[in-house]
């Protein structure tokens, strides 16, 4: 083969500005057991779900830790391979290519991983570990491959001349920049990031969080972005998705997941972020889950979030959220969720009830004013 | 209950009944704390002061200034943020309080800590011991690490009811299975002999709370404590140190690096950056007139879950300072966006701002400052 397109038939799709696509997606882990691990049961990572990622936008996904997050970011791009379902990427099902056409899909999607430490090789230079997939893909060689990494190190706001240092010498944030050189090296179209801020200091965060936002611009990228802090993820995404326990339990955009939320462990999961306004902190209505996440190996019959819901509760433990596993569906515009009583839920004020009050009180940032003795020089410090 | 600002002025006889078995009292200060330990009133002006406190790690590299002149007080009963980011020297800050520095590489180079009117730094190894024990609670990020894996969960919080009061196992027993039921673990009396790794981290977490308060202490330390949890276990844990505070009455330090978890949980904050308080105040005041640029700046950054999306979050450039041999300028002068020339000369002062008890480090919010 000498194309660069994977000879596959291409399908049509519904929606004609989808890029990734994800059809009952099931990844689930075997547990095993003794001597021969005889297979004793399954974790369930990620149990059936199905959602796109339109070309352009920025799908925020959050949960809590073993929520299937991960798992479902790495099943799109196969770094797992899935256990049932179907994964399109524009058009293509990658469960189905073979090895070598899903190498060159892979220079189309890449991932940026959490922890800046682990994830780059501490023996390869910085220059060595972003031309890397240069080389993989035969993208250039010699002089120009090593502008291009220059080009890129330059983009990611680091100093092109370090190209001969190892990682050690990077403090976090530069790591993380180094990750993310390392992912556009190829020119992707789609880059899962996985939790890419949650190991950096709260003042190096927003630098990464604003250069994925200038990147996205100015490539046209889509993000798949995962993360456990409800707050970044707001401020990042076109649309949210919630999961929990392997499941996706609300999807849509922003303000509808954020201000209307119809799925009750969302207003669960948004109730307990704290807000950094003392005052709308003791304006909050809070609900208090009780009790741990369920192990996915043995989640609970019906809705999976029944054994801790408020709504359950409060709607006097109605059967069928103790029998029927809740579909994902339309709430309303282009919100869906995965509640028998959505409806119940939109009309609570529960996890909320801060939004309405008032506006949030950010503080007016005193300006800068021109020192008139200045001695010249600038007083800000070189940018990371 | 007295009230007695000269620790000098008591005398009298300690509570023996109250010490341990064979327990000397080896200082001055020693036997001043055995008298206090013996009556749990109010006794000195505040639970803690702590005067110029500064602590040093000695390296292959040269000498850190972990942390660098620290003053604060806390009153009983209240809570105290410390807020920053990593290496700004909030956790050696607890750790000195504790004297818990490990040394070497560690020292408290000088300073002077006062709880509850009995003077810390002049205590034995000791007498140390007995102060940790029953009048100060710890909490840390890490409940896997804190825990003893050998030991049932029963074991190590009736351990520390034994030594430190004194009570017999059967005793210690009753108290622990009380306190695992108070921190909301189920079925407390059958849980008590499991080991800590068929706790969750949520439940380890409830359990070092448990411990913590075995001894009913004045003062909770805590560390992190919800930075390994998710965050709706995050809520039930800071609701449960919130409740549990209130009711004994407990005093507690809260280090966090989040700045939302202070704002919730703390009457007062302190914000440190580079081994220093920079500014420090009631928390309603420091987060709606933030008087240091980089307590806006970082408040400024972060993101809001009650905020619709923004295009751009302003930022703190720059990376904080090394913390060997600081320079004499102000040490946030070189990442701020107002420094002027005397930022860059010398450090300002922590100086009074407009509301009570509101003190910042910076030349351009001082009064006639440059920064409106």
């Amino acid at each position: 083969m000498t194309t660069e397109e994977p000879k596959v038939q291409r399908t049509e799709h519904a929606d004609a500005q989808t890029l990734v696509e994800a059809q009952h997606l099931k990844v689930y882990f075997p547990v095993t057991a003794g001597l021969f691990q005889r297979r004793v049961g399954e974790v369930r990572a990620v149990d059936d779900i199905t959602f796109e990622i339109r070309k352009g936008e920025t799908l925020g996904l959050v949960g809590e830790s073993g929520c299937g997050k991960s798992t479902t970011g790495r099943a799109l791009i196969r770094l797992r391979e899935a256990t049932g379902g179907t994964v399109k990427f524009d058009g293509v099902d990658l469960t189905s290519v073979s090895r070598n056409d899903l190498r060159k899909m892979r220079r189309r999607m890449q991932i940026i991983f959490q922890d800046p430490y682990s994830s780059l090789n501490p023996r390869m230079t910085v220059g060595s570990i972003i031309s890397e997939p240069i080389e993989t893909h035969d993208l250039a060689k010699g002089a120009a491959k090593q502008e291009r990494v220059k080009e890129l190190l330059a983009l990611v706001g680091l100093n092109p001349n370090y190209t001969n240092r190892y990682p050690h010498e990077f403090s976090g944030g530069q790591r993380q920049r180094i990750g993310v050189a390392r992912a556009l090296a190829v020119e992707p179209e789609f880059i899962v990031c996985d939790e890419p801020i949650s190991a950096l200091d709260v003042s190096i965060q927003a630098q990464v969080l604003n250069l994925l936002v200038e990147l996205r611009k100015q490539f046209g990228l889509t993000y798949l972005f995962i993360a456990h802090d409800l707050s970044v993820v707001r401020h990042i995404s076109d649309r949210v998705g919630v999961m929990y326990l392997g499941k996706l339990v609300e999807l849509g955009p922003p303000l509808a997941i954020y201000d209307t939320p119809a799925h009750p462990y969302t207003r669960a999961l948004l109730s307990a972020v704290p807000i950094p306004d003392p005052k709308a902190e003791r304006r909050r209505k809070r609900v208090i889950l009780t009790g741990d996440v369920p192990s996915p190996a043995n989640p609970p019959s019906g809705c999976r979030f029944h054994t801790r819901c408020w709504l359950y509760e409060q709607l006097g433990r109605p059967e069928n959220c103790r029998t029927d596993d809740p579909e994902l569906r339309t709430v309303g515009d282009d919100h869906r969720a995965a509640c028998h009583y959505s409806e119940e839920t939109l009309k609570s004020d529960v996890g909320v009830a801060h939004l309405s009050a008032d506006q949030p009180t950010r503080m007016a940032i005193p300006e800068v004013v021109a020192d008139p003795n200045a001695s010249g020089g600038s007083a800000q410090g070189e940018p990371a | 209950m007295t009230v007695s600002d000269d620790p000098g002025q008591t005398s009298g006889s300690p509570a023996v009944s109250e010490l341990p078995e064979g327990f000397q009292v080896a200082t001055e200060e020693g036997r001043l704390l055995a008298e206090r330990l013996a009556d749990s009133g109010r006794h000195a002006r505040k639970l803690l002061e702590v005067k110029n406190l500064s602590t040093r790690f000695y390296t292959a590299d040269g000498e850190v200034h972990a942390v660098d002149d620290v003053s604060f007080e806390l009153d009983y009963g209240e809570t105290l943020g410390i807020v920053g980011e990593s290496g700004c020297g909030k956790s050696v800050t607890a750790l000195s309080l504790t004297r818990l520095v490990p040394d070497p590489p560690g020292k408290i180079v000088s300073g002077e800590i006062i709880f509850d009117g009995v003077n810390v730094m002049k205590l034995s190894k000791n007498e140390m011991r007995l102060l940790r024990g029953k009048r100060i609670g710890f909490i840390f990020q890490d409940p896997m690490t804190s825990l003893n894996p050998t030991l049932t969960v029963g074991y190590q919080i009736a351990e520390s009811a034994r030594i430190h009061l004194g009570m017999t196992r059967k005793e210690a027993d009753d108290r622990a299975a009380e306190l695992l039921g108070k921190v909301g673990i189920p079925r407390a009396r059958d849980r008590m002999r499991d080991y800590p790794h068929q706790f969750s981290g949520g439940m380890r977490q409830r359990v070092m709370i448990a411990i913590a308060l075995a001894c009913d202490p004045m003062l909770l330390l805590a560390d992190e404590p919800t930075t390994a949890l998710d965050v709706t276990i995050q809520a039930q844990i800071l609701e449960l140190i919130r409740s549990l505070s209130d009711e004994f009455g407990t005093a507690v330090i809260l280090i966090t690096h989040d700045l939302g978890i202070a704002a919730g949980m703390c009457n007062r904050v302190n914000v440190m950056y580079a081994g220093r308080i920079v500014e420090t105040g009631k928390v309603d005041d420091l987060f709606e007139h933030p008087r240091m640029p980089y307590a806006w700046g970082l408040l400024d950054s972060l993101p809001r879950l009650d905020e619709q999306r923004g295009e751009r979050l302003r930022t703190i450039e720059g990376l904080p300072p090394d913390l060997i041999d600081p320079g004499p300028e102000c040490r946030f002068a070189p990442r701020c966006g107002y420094a002027r020339d005397v930022c860059r000369e010398r450090e300002p002062e922590l100086s009074d701002r407009a509301e009570e008890g509101h003190l910042a480090r910076c030349f351009g919010t001082e009064p006639g400052g440059w920064i409106k």
